[in-house]
């Protein structure tokens, strides 16, 4: 079923499609960033990809570039998931919004600005969801402390 | 006449937001002109915590997420878990068996709370008292499984912690067969009842098309006329081989949502009936020693049993590269674990997808332009738990 939508995303896409992997079942396609909101928008028209189970951010510290935007999709019509992922620049990461795609992409963005600092273009209303508004930086990326910032590391054990 | 809207606070200290929620009200007269919701008091960092824990040490974090429904937390996470690890078709029938009657219960257990603080929000005190009774049984269930009546941390990567004490199995078929009975009660105090008719018939509507793009999911889509139910459709554990219905309504408001849920309470004790049915002695843990702990025999009375149970204590296990995504049908919504394997022995990236977080999102466009009454009702019928909301 997801090789003929990957067919489809290349018919229609061509070289903007990255890369495709396969892992337990699950199918994950690399389009390019600038593309976006094009790739989601034809997914949910003529792919029915209409529901957006999850958006989330990951940070590959020490890669580049450096961050990935995932977008978990799910068809309510075949009762299948597909994996649509970004790569996103160190440097400024930034990304179009996709909440005009699907609203429910709205507070999944405002959380991984929040947690991550990948900010979306076009956004409505890019604020911080679960951290204090004056909080400085962006706790879920690798090289922030878990202990957060200016305390000693906990001396006991972790793990 | 010159009018001004007035801007008030509800929460986050407020027995109807159900949590630490606080709502920024704009108010013409009584009517709500628009509703901002401010979530992140019950913030925890579980996403961040799980990066520095072993696989296994993440369980306990789950059970703090919808607390309202903790093994329903637990079996999402080892379901993604199992995926990632590649161990999904090795776990015992009896284990599954299992697996689904607590999550059966806590479906109940979730519902029962639920229903409870909806209908006392709404003025209806004695359906409150009743619902904590069952729930009662409920988490005396829980407590005889786990050890705990709230935290079960229950489930295991691989299986389970323990089998069920002697003598529980016949609790639990008598409480399932007893909660036809009460649902008939709560009915009989509610659905008829021209004040909860009043304050639910209509309140708080969404459209199908709306709540899909806005993400709903759970009771509260189905509440809409959109046929959803992952037990059904993605059929984790062996949900494909009970016979259960999965109950829609076209309505699109709170009532709507009430029945349905009503509807999935009597189904859930049904499937736990024939769950108990299908009940058959066998092993509870999958047969892959480079994950699950040995038999506590095995660790007390031999040295490579102490060595194995160390490993695993210590080091945990490693799943190859990759990454799953296994969204569960939580008594709340769809509950998604997206987890990252970078082949260490922690998550590289766990992300939760939370049904109440998405749900809440769609509270401001199903109160504005209501009456300042009916956000209380709505907060209450879309069924949100601040733990997992905030994570």
């Amino acid at each position: 079923m997801s090789k003929q939508v990957v067919e489809k995303l290349k018919g229609k896409f061509g070289n903007l499609v990255l890369d495709t992997v396969e892992h337990r079942g699950e199918t994950s396609i690399r389009v390019e960033r600038a593309e976006i909101v094009a790739v989601c928008t034809f997914l949910r028209d003529d792919c029915s990809y209409n529901f957006l189970s999850d958006l989330c951010g990951v940070d590959y510290l020490g890669r580049t570039p450096r961050f990935e935007v995932v977008y978990n999709m799910y068809n309510l019509t075949n009762k299948t998931r597909l994996r649509v992922k970004v790569d996103v620049d160190g440097h400024d990461p930034r990304v179009d919004t996709v909440s005009g795609v699907w609203s429910t992409a709205n507070w999944h963005e405002r959380e991984c600005w929040d947690l991550l600092g990948i900010a979306f273009n076009n956004h409505p209303d890019l604020r911080r969801i679960l951290m204090p508004v004056d909080w400085q930086g962006h706790p879920l990326r690798k090289d922030y402390p878990l202990q957060g910032p200016d305390r000693e590391p906990y001396q006991g054990r972790l793990s | 006449m010159a009018t001004e809207t007035m801007t008030i606070n509800m929460g986050p200290q407020h027995p109807s937001t159900h949590g630490v929620l606080q709502l920024i009200l704009e108010l013409d007269g009584e009517i709500v002109v628009k509703a901002t919701p401010h979530i992140g008091f019950l913030h925890r960092g579980t996403e961040k915590l799980s990066e520095h824990r072993t696989y296994h040490q993440v369980i306990p974090l789950t059970d703090r997420l919808d607390y309202l429904a903790p093994m329903s937390n637990n079996l999402g996470y080892v379901l993604a878990v199992e995926k990632l690890l590649g161990i999904t078709d090795k776990i015992p029938e009896r284990a599954n068996t299992i697996r689904v009657i607590m999550t059966e219960l806590t479906r109940l257990k979730s519902h029962l709370v639920w229903l409870a603080t909806h209908a006392l929000d709404i003025g209806a005190m004695t359906v409150f008292l009743y619902c904590f009774r069952e729930r009662e049984e409920i988490t005396d269930i829980y407590e005889k499984v786990s050890g705990a009546r709230m935290t079960s941390n229950y489930f295991r990567v691989g299986g389970l912690s323990a089998d069920l004490p002697d003598g529980l199995e016949a609790e639990i078929r008598a409480f399932a067969e007893s909660m036809f009975g009460h649902l008939e009660t709560y009915e009989g105090l509610l659905t008829g009842n021209k004040i909860w008719q009043k304050r639910t018939i209509g309140v708080g509507y969404i459209s199908g098309p709306d709540a899909i793009d806005i993400g709903l999911s759970g009771a509260a889509l189905r509440g809409s006329g959109v046929d959803w139910d992952l037990r059904r459709d993605a059929s984790y554990c062996n949900y494909a081989e009970f016979d259960f219905e999965v109950p829609v309504r076209e309505e699109g408001d709170t009532f709507a949502r009430y029945k349905v849920r009503l509807d999935e309470m009597r189904q859930a004790a049904r499937i736990i009936l024939q769950a108990l049915d299908k009940l058959k002695p066998g092993p509870i843990l999958a047969d892959c020693p480079q994950v699950c702990l040995p038999p506590k025999k095995d660790v007390v009375n031999t040295i490579e049993g102490l060595i194995h149970h160390f490993k695993i204590v210590s080091e945990g296990f490693k799943p190859e590269k990759g990454e799953v995504y296994v969204g569960i049908e939580a008594p709340k919504g769809e509950l998604g674990y997206y987890l990252v394997s970078d082949g260490s022995a922690h998550p590289y990236r766990m992300k939760i997808r939370p049904p109440s977080f998405v749900n809440l999102q769609a509270l401001p466009q199903m109160v504005e332009g209501v009456l300042l009454a009916d956000v209380i009702a709505t907060i209450g019928t879309l069924d949100i738990v601040l733990g997992e909301i905030d994570r």
